[in-house]
């Protein structure tokens, strides 16, 4: 049985009380099919339409490695990508990725082999405790997308959205720039 | 956080929209990017019963020439305008407080139109769009109607749009090559802007409005009449919050507001005529 702060949001959960605590809020019952392309696999799953897309991502795709940070839509570290561009999932309801395609940090690597990007972040120590980490990488893939040689100021204001409490941003810094060839 | 329960309409076209509005009335709002609403909405402070989809109305999204203004279709997103090299040479102080706006993951997903919708007067593009004197365009039951921006926003969150209203499309008048400075002070650089200043040099002298002094954007009168009269910019700033109600809050004293709105308002004078 699944416990936690969010509730109903697999198939086979029903409306009634979970764990004998109450509803508070108005539940209309209502589920909306959201259809989403995560790192090439379909996924189909009926939802409450306020599941945000970090929820779906985490809990109905089992795809753990996207985070929750601030939940405030500031430090980033929620963001995938949305037919290949970054977003924060916290502050997207997965019904509006309906029939797009999302990559998750998850969806980077192929076999064993590392994108560049992972890559680069563990050549260039782009990390410490990594929480934010994976919120970097794919916005780092999205930024390098846009600006293929970015400069240092590039880097800089393109993951401005994206907080790290831990390194400084220095060697996040050196990562990205040396998985962009522009070190 | 999570959201309280809503039912979820996903309109196709901007008669949907309309219709849903019309049938649910104020237990009704439009979702277009969700930058502003959904947040809110997580915090519950916005708790619509019924959210209505309009990210299928792709018709809504256009940067377009006519004569002698720019059309903008309401759910342009930022990265759209950012990038749009008609905006840049028809407007290009609009494209350039555009790439202001939050970050690239907001700027992916935010639009124009929920910004003004939306009526923050902390948003970048209002204040940006008041300057400018746009004119906005709404469509209810009754059909199409032209707002203009100096009556647009009533106050806090609060706008000249009726809650049956879509809207679709903003009107900026073409600028000339005169020059532009949008100060935006915060402290971390995807943060809304504890205060915000921009000025922008047209034939008919310089206009200049202000981000998050009062309850909605506001023209900085004082100061485009001292200029005027031939005031030098670090005189007319002297009377940038003139007539602003600042607020006081978690990042700032109303007195710290008005003393940014002073330095602000004189580096965007100065740098718009450099």
């Amino acid at each position: 049985m699944r416990t936690g702060t969010v509730e109903s949001l697999a198939d086979d959960q029903s409306d009634d009380d979970v764990d004998g605590r109450v509803r508070n809020d108005r539940t209309t019952g209502v589920r909306v099919e959201v259809s989403i392309d995560v790192n090439g696999r379909s996924e189909r799953h009926d939802v409450e339409p306020r599941t945000l897309l970090v929820q779906y991502l985490r809990e109905a795709c089992a795809l753990t490695g996207t985070k929750v940070g601030c939940d405030t839509s500031s430090c980033g570290a929620c963001t995938v990508l949305v037919d290949g561009e970054s977003v924060k999932s916290c502050t997207m309801l997965a019904a509006q990725a309906d029939g797009r395609s999302v990559t998750t940090i998850e969806g980077l690597s192929t076999g064993d082999d590392l994108h560049p990007v992972q890559q680069a972040f563990v050549e260039h120590h782009g990390l410490q405790c990594g929480f934010c980490t994976a919120g970097m990488v794919m916005a780092t893939v999205s930024l390098i997308e846009e600006i293929p040689a970015p400069t240092e100021a590039d880097v800089r204001m393109g993951l401005e959205g994206n907080l790290c409490r831990c390194t400084g941003y220095h060697n996040i810094v050196r990562a990205v720039l040396a998985a962009a060839g522009t070190e | 956080m999570i959201p309280a329960a809503f039912d979820y309409v996903r309109a196709g076209s901007t008669d949907e929209v309309v219709a849903a509005l019309v049938e649910h009335g104020d237990d009704a709002k439009v979702l277009a990017g969700g930058m502003s609403l959904l947040p809110l909405m997580k915090l519950r402070l916005a708790t619509p019963a019924v959210l209505v989809d309009a990210a299928r109305l792709y018709d809504l999204s256009y940067v377009r020439e006519e004569g002698d203004h720019v059309a903008i279709g309401a759910l342009t997103r930022h990265r759209d305008l950012e990038t749009s090299e008609l905006l840049g040479t028809s407007c290009g102080v609009l494209r350039g407080v555009a790439a202001e706006v939050g970050d690239n993951q907001v700027r992916h997903r935010g639009t124009i139109g929920g910004s003004v919708v939306h009526g923050d007067p902390a948003s970048d593009l209002p204040a940006a769009l008041l300057a400018l004197d746009a004119t906005f365009v709404a469509q209810g039951p009754n059909g199409v109607r032209e707002l203009d921006a100096a009556s647009f926003f009533r106050g806090f969150l609060e706008t000249a749009l009726e809650p049956d209203e879509l809207l679709v499309e903003i009107r900026v008048p073409k600028v000339g090559p005169g020059g532009w400075s949008y100060q935006k002070f915060n402290r971390r650089a995807q943060d809304w802007a504890i205060v915000g200043a921009l000025a922008v040099r047209g034939e008919d002298g310089t206009r200049v409005s202000l981000v998050n002094m009062g309850a909605t954007p506001l023209r900085a009168t004082a100061v485009e009449r001292a200029l005027a009269e031939g005031a030098t910019p670090e005189a007319a700033a002297a009377d940038a919050a003139d007539g602003t109600e600042a607020p006081s809050d978690l990042n700032a004293s109303s007195t710290y507001r008005q003393h940014l709105a002073r330095v602000l308002v004189r580096r965007a004078l100065e740098q718009s005529q450099a």
